[in-house]
């Protein structure tokens, strides 16, 4: 069965580890903070300006002053520390953050990612995209498969104006995990139930099929 | 001590005039400067340039400039929040340049800074590159940026005192900091302004140099974008 976003989340929150600097995106991304393993310690960096992001606020304990780059009210946890936005993405693209999760509207098989724009439609701004993107050695892309229409986000060539070029490593959808290589999309993992014909159909670009492909664990 | 307090937001912002570019500090609504915004409303000034990472929410921020058609070109990095802005940008009234956040915090402190200009990677083999010069250092590919040149910037600090040192908190400080002494006159508004000597020189993350004038700010209404809450 295909996954749910939590189930996308709690999939990439096995790729954390143990002394991560992690920058989350907006979306199935903030989630992955739901379901960091107990047993590693990882700090949370939002490029507003905080590392050590701690979780949403009890009511009553909102604090204009402190929110996460969604704009969401959240908390600070101890070892916590606030900077300015040149600090930020000098820790972005100075390679200090080990891992960025992000979402996407579209990848291509050699790892160019587009998600920022839909021209003459929607054109919210690449926020810190293009910052992260350019820098981060470790890139998960958290997104959904195919889009409404039902027409692949995994494609040969993006066909959306760029956010970054031949950066994506990782990609978590709900029926699988694949990898960029040079050989196209690499399929690593399939979602419990979904079958290799399925994730076939919905993937546009060259998909790499290993003999076996194993089920996600959770 | 060179004392730099005005007493009125009136007095703060002579010299604001039409066709000016002006930096506003903020992210989203967290630590914009609410008293400026309030009086270049008031002021009635338009054809403005602004530059800041958002552009408000459709009745507060720099939305309320959108609203009376005081913004000629917007300069930030995401805009999804304001139908206003998306409106007026899908029409062709208002030109919008959207900037990778980073390069535009970049931009800031480099004119703060004296720097004329800086590579950086955000953005290459995008259209935020083109016609700009692409130059390769060590096998990787970046795109020169220049910093901005700016009439006013206008910044919100937590505490401020007489001498223009300031302190900000959470995550209000985000392009705050980076915005002082970044365009020709540099604007603070002050939650709490206290006389010089109160603040721990050791605490002061922008010190009065960076800074033309202070005043302390008035009725901040300090709005929540997206309250979040855990569940209990």
């Amino acid at each position: 069965m295909a996954l749910d976003k939590k189930n996308i989340a709690k999939r990439i929150a096995k790729e954390l580890k143990d002394g991560f600097y992690v920058n989350l995106g907006i979306g199935i991304p903030t989630l992955v903070a739901n379901y960091v393993p107990k047993e590693i310690q990882v700090e949370f960096q939002s490029e507003n300006g905080i590392l050590g992001m701690g979780p949403f606020p009890y009511k009553g304990g909102e604090d204009a002053d402190l929110i996460n780059a969604g704009k969401q009210t959240i908390t600070s946890l101890p070892g916590a520390s606030f900077f300015d936005s040149a600090m930020s993405f000098g820790m972005i693209r100075g390679k200090h953050v080990d891992l960025t999760i992000l979402g996407a509207m579209e990848v291509s098989e050699n790892g160019d990612i587009a998600n920022w724009k839909i021209p003459r439609k929607l054109v919210k701004g690449m926020g810190g995209a293009m910052d992260l993107v350019a820098s981060a050695d470790n890139i998960i892309v958290a997104m959904m498969h195919v889009n409404r229409k039902g027409d692949s986000k995994l494609l040969s060539k993006c066909s959306l104006p760029l956010t970054g070029l031949r950066c994506v490593k990782r990609i978590v959808t709900e029926l699988a995990v694949l990898d960029i290589t040079s050989k196209g999309f690499l399929l690593v993992e399939r979602a419990p139930g979904v079958s290799v014909q399925e994730i076939k159909e919905a993937t546009a670009g060259k998909l790499e099929i290993p003999v076996d492909v194993p089920e996600m664990q959770f | 001590m060179i004392n730099k307090t005005v007493q009125t937001v009136e007095e703060a912002l002579e010299g604001v005039s039409s066709g000016m570019t002006l930096m506003l500090g903020g992210f989203g609504l967290c630590g914009i400067p609410e008293n400026a915004i309030s009086e270049i409303v008031r002021l009635g000034i338009s054809d403005l340039s602004c530059i800041s990472n958002n552009a408000g929410i459709d009745d507060f921020g720099l939305g309320l400039l959108l609203q009376q058609k005081q913004i000629r070109t917007m300069i930030a990095s995401y805009v999804g929040e304001n139908a206003e802005f998306e409106r007026q940008m899908l029409s062709g009234e208002l030109e919008v340049i959207l900037t990778p956040q980073g390069t535009l915090a970049e931009k800031c402190r480099a004119a703060q800074a004296g720097i004329p200009a800086f590579y950086t990677p955000a953005g290459f083999g995008t259209e935020v590159a083109v016609g700009k010069e692409n130059r390769s250092f060590h096998g990787k590919n970046y795109v020169m940026e220049e910093a901005y040149q700016a009439d006013f910037a206008f910044v919100k600090a937590w505490k401020g005192d007489a001498a223009g040192n300031l302190i900000f908190k959470g995550t209000a400080r985000n392009f705050n900091p980076l915005m002082c002494g970044a365009a020709k006159v540099t604007v603070a508004e002050v939650e709490e302004l206290v006389p010089a000597g109160a603040l721990d020189p050791n605490q002061i993350h922008i010190p009065g140099i960076l800074v033309n004038r202070i005043f302390q700010g008035r009725d901040y209404e300090k709005r929540i974008e997206q309250r979040t809450l855990r569940n209990t």
